[in-house]
């Protein structure tokens, strides 16, 4: 239920500005992948093109490939939305849907594809979700509630059940904890500790030391100043990344010297 | 060094403040005070008519007898105008906010607002002059192929003047104020519940079914509540283009009538009693909006834990 992503030489543009320049990546199979790198160095973006999302924005494309097990997502007849189905995401601020209970959000993502599920199904299916995203004993009595009645954290791991319902090959996130209090952080980190056993996890953070906790790999993105475009700097195991790096940039930036 | 006692207060903003709350308060108290001039009014007015025995009313049967055909007719023809208007509405208000390109959609945006800016009564000179006349070999078809139903039951009428034809002209009425109060909705949906949807593999109309429906939903419903609103009390395109006479299942023949239009025609010769009567029906008309509203934020609190408000 994981696959590996190979990224070749993949050109990120928003109309004729170059965002991202020229990334060559492979993401391991059942690994943790964290991208770091200051604000606006475009890691995000460069997140956004793995499950196509970018294409949400006006006049954002890309250039190059991206494999998922070899099968290139930007292939000719590749429709997005098949795309992502197989790549779900996790954002920024937690968005379950508020006119939805906290059961129609879990199987939100499920009943596009599937109409005809039987309720008996759609039970185990939500208890094994919200248990894999640990919220299911927080949740269990009040499947029924809205899901924006829940705390911060909370709703996030109900993103995160929503995301897995639909048995994705790979979850990205896009910096999951940064709306999120010290304690709800930790949940998320336990569960995506778990979740790299069943999945393949990309995680866009800020934080250094959530990358260094959580993640098996580490790609450090940086921009040589405003209006140029991000590259990717340096990318390896995760513990060299932080104690020995091979760039001084990738090292200034770990220990804090800027950024 | 000097201190500011804690006693003393800028004087002048402080008047401002008080200039202000008094004219809010004003405000709000002269839009309830004309509320209440006017119903009591009414029911002043229309006190005789409801009292009268009923041989004094017209049709000699009494008020209520008068009445109810109006109101059935009112109220067909305003359910007309909605089932075509509001999925019409619905529809160029979504392909504007999430399907056209973006200087279409503006300039779409415009031309439905420009709906809005004609005067009624070209509504109804257009509806009884042009659409009335193309419309009745329609009526003719309807009326041979589907008069099983009592309401297409034939013969059509021949001019085409009928409660669907008036119900047509208030549907293109009461379009805009429905599409554009709509389209204002859909934009607001949140991007994060849109991406939500489509990050799940939805595709644009179900991440449409998903997250932008369900939160436009109570503003849809005010919208049609205003078109609704207007249907009902539109009295210049209904009185052009609508052959009146009693109340008439088929909706194409001519036949039945509405209380604003029955009003405007009446009121310039009536007098004594008749005016009474026509206030009356005023009331009637006054009480049917206020209860349309009332059901209409009902249905909105009803699902208030949903709405996305919290």
């Amino acid at each position: 239920m994981s696959k590996r992503i190979d990224v070749k030489d993949l050109n990120v543009y928003y109309g004729k500005f170059l965002a991202v320049e020229d990334v060559n990546i492979n993401i391991e199979a059942k690994s943790v992948t964290a991208f770091i790198g200051p604000s606006g160095c475009g890691k995000s973006t460069f997140l956004r093109t793995l499950n196509r999302m970018h294409e949400v924005i006006p006049g954002a494309r890309v250039e190059g490939e991206v494999l998922l097990d070899g099968d290139n997502l930007y292939g000719p007849g590749v429709d997005p939305v098949t795309v992502r189905s197989q790549i779900g995401m996790v954002f920024q601020r937690p968005n379950p849907f508020p006119t939805m209970s906290i059961r129609d959000n879990v199987l939100a993502g499920v009943k596009l594809n599937n109409q005809k599920m039987s309720k008996g199904e759609a039970d185990v299916l939500v208890e094994r979700s919200l248990q894999g995203a640990n919220l299911w004993n927080e949740v269990k009595d009040r499947l029924a509630k809205p899901g924006s009645g829940l705390s911060g954290g909370q709703q996030q791991r109900l993103c995160i059940a929503r995301a897995i319902a639909v048995e994705p090959q790979v979850i990205l996130m896009d910096e999951p904890c940064s709306a999120l209090d010290p304690i709800s952080t930790l949940a998320i980190e336990d569960l995506i500790n778990e979740l790299k056993d069943q999945y393949t996890v990309v995680i866009v953070t800020h934080n250094m030391q959530q990358a260094a906790r959580v993640s098996n790999k580490t790609a450090f993105f940086n921009i040589a100043g405003t209006g140029k475009p991000g590259r990717l700097i340096e990318y390896g195991d995760t513990h060299t990344m932080f104690s020995n790096p091979t760039q001084k940039a990738t090292e200034d930036y770990v220990s804090g010297r800027f950024g | 060094m000097t201190t500011t006692s804690l006693t003393t207060s800028r004087g002048a903003g402080r008047a401002g403040d008080k200039v202000f709350s008094a004219a809010t308060l004003a405000a709000g108290c002269l839009i309830l005070a004309v509320l209440f001039g006017v119903a009591l009014f009414l029911l002043i007015q229309a006190f005789p008519a409801l009292v009268a025995s009923p041989d004094e009313i017209q049709g000699g049967k009494g008020f209520f007898s008068y009445i109810w055909p109006i109101v059935i007719g009112t109220l067909i023809a305003a359910v007309i105008a909605l089932v075509i208007a509001t999925p019409v509405a619905i529809g160029v208000a979504l392909f504007i906010s999430h399907f056209a390109p973006r200087k279409l959609a503006s300039g779409l945006g415009y031309v439905i607002d420009l709906l809005a800016a004609i005067p009624s009564v070209v509504y109804g000179a257009w509806g009884a002059a042009f659409l009335a006349k193309e419309i009745s070999p329609a009526y003719n078809w309807l009326a041979n192929n589907m008069g099983w139903l009592p309401i297409f039951q034939g013969p059509a009428s021949a001019t085409g003047k009928t409660i669907l034809t008036a119900g047509i002209v208030l549907s293109v009425m009461i379009l805009p104020i429905i599409t554009s109060l709509s389209r204002e909705i859909f934009l607001q949906t949140p991007k994060l519940h849109e991406e939500a949807a489509l990050a799940l593999g939805a595709t644009r109309w179900e991440m449409i079914r998903m997250a932008v429906l369900p939160f436009g939903r109570p503003g849809v419903i005010s919208a049609v509540m205003l078109g609704l609103g207007r249907a009902l009390g539109e009295t210049m395109a209904v009185a052009l283009v609508l052959s009146s006479g009693a109340l008439t299942a088929s909706l194409i023949q001519s036949g039945n009538q509405t209380i604003a239009a029955e009003i405007a025609l009446n009121f310039p010769e009536a007098s004594g009693l008749k005016v009474n009567t026509l206030i009356a029906a005023g009331l009637v008309l006054f009480v049917i909006t206020l209860g349309v509203n009332m059901i209409a934020r009902w249905i909105i609190s009803r699902h208030k834990e949903f709405s996305g408000a919290n």
